[in-house]
C-alpha cells in the first residue's frame, strides 16, 4: 500500500503534468479564470505545478459585466497574492465598442456575447493555448472534447474531428492564428472538486456557502434579484437560504436551496444530489438539447 | 480512495451501452435531469423504451443518426474506488478508438453475446486489448437471460474463448456470466444463476488488484520543463519537474542524465507542500540534484545501473490512423516520445497484422487508415526507451503528420531495430 496513490493525488498528478506539458510547449499560453470554484482549483494546480516560480503566464477573466461583487472582489485578491498578471476581456466593452448588440428584454443575456469578447481577448494579446476549467462530466458534448481540443482560427470546435489523444501523450502542435484549449480538470467530477477544496484548503467565494438572498423564480430557478435584471410582472422576489453551486453570470446562474455552510456539508450535499449542477442552475444549457455543443463550435469554452 | 480507468468495448448489440447504463443507473451516477433528457429525447425518437445509449451518446449528428462517433468519458464512483469509463464505440473508426481508449486503461470489458459466442470483433476487441497490455481483462457473457440462465451455455462459451486467447499475451483473464438488462451479476449478485460462485461485475472493478500494475523497477524521470524562479528568495534555484514514468526515486539516489551521461546525486523532491522522502509513478515532482549540470527537456534522469534502451533505431507496433495518406517506407513524421520531440522515417513495413485472423501479411508494404503493423522507424535523435510490455509510459510514442499537424499514429515499442 505504500505505493499507492488516492484518486484526488493521481487526478492532480494528471491536471500537473498537462499544465507543465503546455507551458514547455507553447509560446504564450493563459489561464481562463473567472473566480468559481473550478477555475481557482486550476489556479491552485498551476500554482503548485510551477513553485516556487509564479505562473509562466497570465490569467484572463472574459468578464459579461454580470458579476457577482464577491466574486470579483476574490479574484483581484487572489490574482494579487499569486503576483500573476491579469488580463480582462470584457463584455461591455464589445457593446460598448459596437462589436456586438445587446440582447433586450427580461431574458436578455450576455451568455453568447462572451465568445466575441473571449475570441478577441486570443487575438488581442495572440494567445495560442488557453486553459479552461470544464470538466467531463459536466456536459453530453464535453464527455467527448479532448484534453487538448484543436480550435481552428475562429475558434470553432469541430467533435467529428479531433485528434486522437493517446497515453500522456498530448499533441500541441498548431499553426500561426490555431489555439489549443487545454482542459487539466477533465476528468475530476464535481464531487472530486469539493473534496480537492476540503483537501488543500482552498480558499472559496462566500457565495458557495449557505445564506440569506432576495431571490425569485424563473422557469423553476431560483435568480438572484440584482441590478442586470427586470422582473417580469408575475415575479415576486422573496428570502430564501440558497448557495450557488456554480457561479457565472448572474443573470442566468441560479441558486438552490440549501443549508450546508460548510465543505464537509457541501460535500454531503453533492453525493447525495440527484441533479447535475448544469441542470440545477445553468439556463444557458437548458435552451436545447445541444446547447452547449452549439456554442463550443460557435468558439465558446 | 483508488481510481480505475476501464474500456468497454463493443458494439451497440452487444448491450455496451445498456450494460454502462446498469452500471451508472445503479450505483446512481444517473442525475435526474439526464434520466428525464434521455426520456424525452427517446420518445421524440419514437423509441418504445428509454434508450440508455443516449446517455452517453450526446453530439447532435449522433442522436440524428443514432450512432457513437467518439470516445466518450464517463466517471462513477462508489466507496471503495472512482471509475473513468473510456467508452468506446464500435463501428466507424473503430481501431483508432479503442487503441485510444485503451492506452489508458487498467481494464478492459468485452462483452460477448451468450447466444452468438465468439465472434470476430470479439477477437478483434480482446486483441487490441492485449496490444495495448490493458492488464485486466474481464469477458462480460452478457444476455444470459436469452440462454435461460444456462451454465452449460456460458462453459462452452468460455472454452470457447480460451482456446483463442491461448495466442494472445492477457495477463489477467476473467468470465462473468450477465445480463445487463435485467441486472444479472452487474452491480448484485444474480439469483438466475446461483451456479455462478465467482464476483458480480462491479465486485470485480472494485476489487482486481492495480497496484503492482505499475512499474516501480525501472526509475525514469522524463525532464518535462525547468524551474528557474530568477527571483530573489530563489535566485540559484534550479529544479527539474516532470512526472514519474517508472520506479521510485529518492533523496541521496545516484542518478545518471541521458543523453549527456552526467552523474549526480539527488538533493531533494521538492513540492510547494514539503519535501519527498520518495517519488514514484504517475507522482508529478521537482527533482534537485547536487550538481550544476545543463539539463533540459526531453532529457531522462535514470539510476547508474538500470538505465533505457538508447537509440535511433525503433522497432515497433504501430496503429496507424490517418485518413488521407498510408504510413509506407520513407514517410516523415514527427514523433514524441515521453517529453521528446523529434523527427522520424520510416525504414520498412516489416508486415501488416490482420487483427480479425493475426495473420501476417508481410508483403502489405504499407499501413491503411485503422491498421496495424510492425514497423521500423530511424528518429533524428535517440529516444530512451523501455519495451512496451515493460513500461507503457517509456514504451510508447505518436506520430505526427508534419503538414497538417494531426495524430496519425501510435506506437508501441518492441525494441531496438535491428
Amino acid at each position: 500500500m505504500a505505493y499507492d496513490l488516492t484518486h484526488l493525488r493521481q487526478l492532480e498528478a494528471e491536471s500537473i503534468h498537462i499544465f507543465r506539458e503546455v507551458a514547455a510547449e507553447f509560446e504564450n499560453p493563459c489561464l481562463l479564470f473567472s473566480g468559481g470554484k473550478d477555475s481557482i482549483v486550476m489556479l491552485r494546480l498551476a500554482e503548485k505545478a510551477f513553485w516556487p516560480a509564479k505562473l509562466p503566464f497570465p490569467v484572463m477573466h472574459v468578464d459579461t459585466g454580470h458579476n457577482f461583487p464577491e466574486v470579483i472582489e476574490f479574484r483581484d485578491r487572489r490574482v494579487e497574492e499569486m503576483g500573476c498578471r491579469l488580463v480582462v476581456a470584457s463584455v461591455q466593452d464589445a457593446i460598448d465598442s459596437g462589436k456586438v448588440v445587446e440582447e433586450t428584454g427580461p431574458r436578455a443575456s450576455r451568455n453568447r456575447l462572451q465568445t466575441t469578447a473571449l475570441l478577441d481577448g486570443i487575438a488581442e494579446h495572440r494567445f495560442d493555448a488557453l486553459f479552461g476549467g470544464a470538466r467531463r462530466d459536466e456536459e453530453k458534448a464535453r464527455a467527448k472534447e479532448r484534453v487538448y481540443s484543436f480550435r481552428d482560427e475562429f475558434g470553432a470546435w469541430d467533435p467529428k474531428n479531433q485528434r486522437p489523444e493517446l497515453w500522456s501523450l498530448y499533441n500541441g502542435r498548431i499553426k500561426q492564428g490555431e489555439h489549443i484549449r487545454v482542459f487539466p480538470i477533465s476528468n475530476y467530477t464535481e464531487l472530486d472538486i469539493w473534496m480537492y477544496i476540503k483537501e488543500e484548503g482552498i480558499e472559496i467565494p462566500n457565495v458557495y456557502f449557505s445564506h440569506q438572498r432576495e431571490v425569485f423564480e424563473r422557469d423553476g430557478m431560483l435568480l438572484s434579484t440584482c441590478e442586470f435584471i427586470t422582473l417580469m410582472d408575475d415575479e415576486e422576489p422573496f428570502m430564501k437560504t440558497v448557495r450557488y453551486r456554480t457561479v457565472g453570470d448572474m443573470s442566468c446562474t441560479g441558486a438552490v436551496e440549501s443549508t450546508a455552510d460548510t465543505l464537509d456539508k457541501i460535500i454531503d450535499e453533492v453525493a447525495a444530489t440527484r441533479i447535475t449542477e448544469r441542470g440545477a442552475t445553468r439556463a444557458d444549457d437548458r435552451v436545447s438539447e445541444a446547447a452547449m455543443e452549439d456554442r463550443k463550435k460557435e468558439g465558446y469554452f | 480512495m483508488e481510481m480505475l480507468r476501464f474500456a468497454t468495448a463493443g458494439s451497440v448489440d452487444d448491450g455496451k451501452s445498456t450494460l454502462i447504463g446498469r452500471l451508472l443507473y445503479d450505483t446512481k451516477t444517473i442525475f435526474e435531469d439526464q434520466m428525464e433528457a434521455v426520456e424525452r429525447a427517446s420518445i421524440q425518437m419514437g423509441a418504445e423504451h428509454t434508450n440508455l445509449a443516449l446517455l452517453t451518446d450526446g453530439l447532435r449528428a449522433e442522436r440524428e443518426q443514432g450512432i457513437t462517433i467518439d470516445v466518450a468519458y464517463r466517471y462513477f464512483a462508489t466507496p471503495k474506488r472512482k471509475f473513468i469509463i473510456a467508452d468506446t464505440p464500435g463501428h466507424t473508426q473503430y481501431t483508432r478508438n479503442m487503441v485510444t481508449g485503451a492506452s489508458t486503461a487498467d481494464l478492459a470489458i468485452v462483452l460477448l453475446d451468450a447466444r452468438k459466442g465468439v465472434l470476430e470483433q470479439s477477437r478483434r476487441h480482446s486483441f487490441l486489448a492485449s496490444l495495448l497490455r490493458i492488464p485486466h481483462l474481464v469477458l462480460a457473457v452478457n444476455k444470459m437471460d436469452l440462454v435461460d440462465y444456462s451454465e452449460e451455455r456460458f462453459e462452452e462459451v468460455k472454452n470457447e474463448y480460451r482456446d483463442f486467447a491461448a495466442k494472445l499475451d492477457i495477463a489477467d483473464l476473467t468470465f462473468i456470466p450477465v445480463s445487463a438488462l435485467h441486472g444479472d451479476n452487474v452491480v448484485d449478485r444474480s439469483t438466475n444463476m446461483t451456479w455462478y460462485q465467482g464476483p458480480s461485475l462491479l465486485h470485480h472493478l472494485e476489487e482486481v488488484h492495480i497496484a503492482s500494475d505499475r512499474n516501480l523497477i525501472d526509475t525514469r524521470f522524463p525532464v518535462q520543463y525547468v524551474i528557474r524562479p530568477q527571483s530573489d528568495e530563489y535566485h540559484d534555484y534550479r529544479g527539474y519537474a516532470g512526472t514519474m514514468a517508472g520506479g521510485v526515486l529518492r533523496p541521496g539516489d545516484d542518478v545518471i542524465v541521458l543523453p549527456s551521461g552526467f552523474q549526480s546525486t539527488v538533493k531533494s523532491i521538492e513540492t510547494i507542500t514539503g519535501n519527498l522522502d520518495e517519488a514514484f509513478a504517475p507522482m508529478a515532482v521537482t527533482v534537485r540534484l547536487n550538481d550544476e549540470i545543463d539539463i533540459s527537456r526531453g532529457d531522462m534522469i535514470v539510476r547508474p545501473n538500470n538505465v533505457p534502451e538508447n537509440s535511433q533505431d525503433i522497432d515497433a507496433m504501430v496503429s496507424w490512423m490517418n485518413e488521407k495518406a498510408s504510413l509506407s517506407p520513407n514517410s516523415r513524421l514527427i514523433i514524441k516520445h515521453t517529453t521528446r520531440v523529434t523527427k522520424a522515417i520510416v525504414k520498412d513495413v516489416v508486415y501488416m497484422l490482420d487483427i480479425n485472423t493475426l495473420h501476417r501479411n508481410e508483403s502489405a508494404g504499407e499501413l491503411k487508415l485503422n491498421e496495424i503493423g510492425r514497423v521500423k522507424l530511424r528518429t533524428q535523435q535517440p529516444l530512451f526507451f523501455d519495451e512496451y510490455r515493460r513500461n507503457r509510459e517509456t514504451g510508447s510514442f505518436i506520430l505526427i503528420d508534419e503538414v497538417t499537424n494531426v495524430t496519425v499514429g501510435a506506437g508501441m515499442i518492441l525494441g531496438e531495430a535491428a
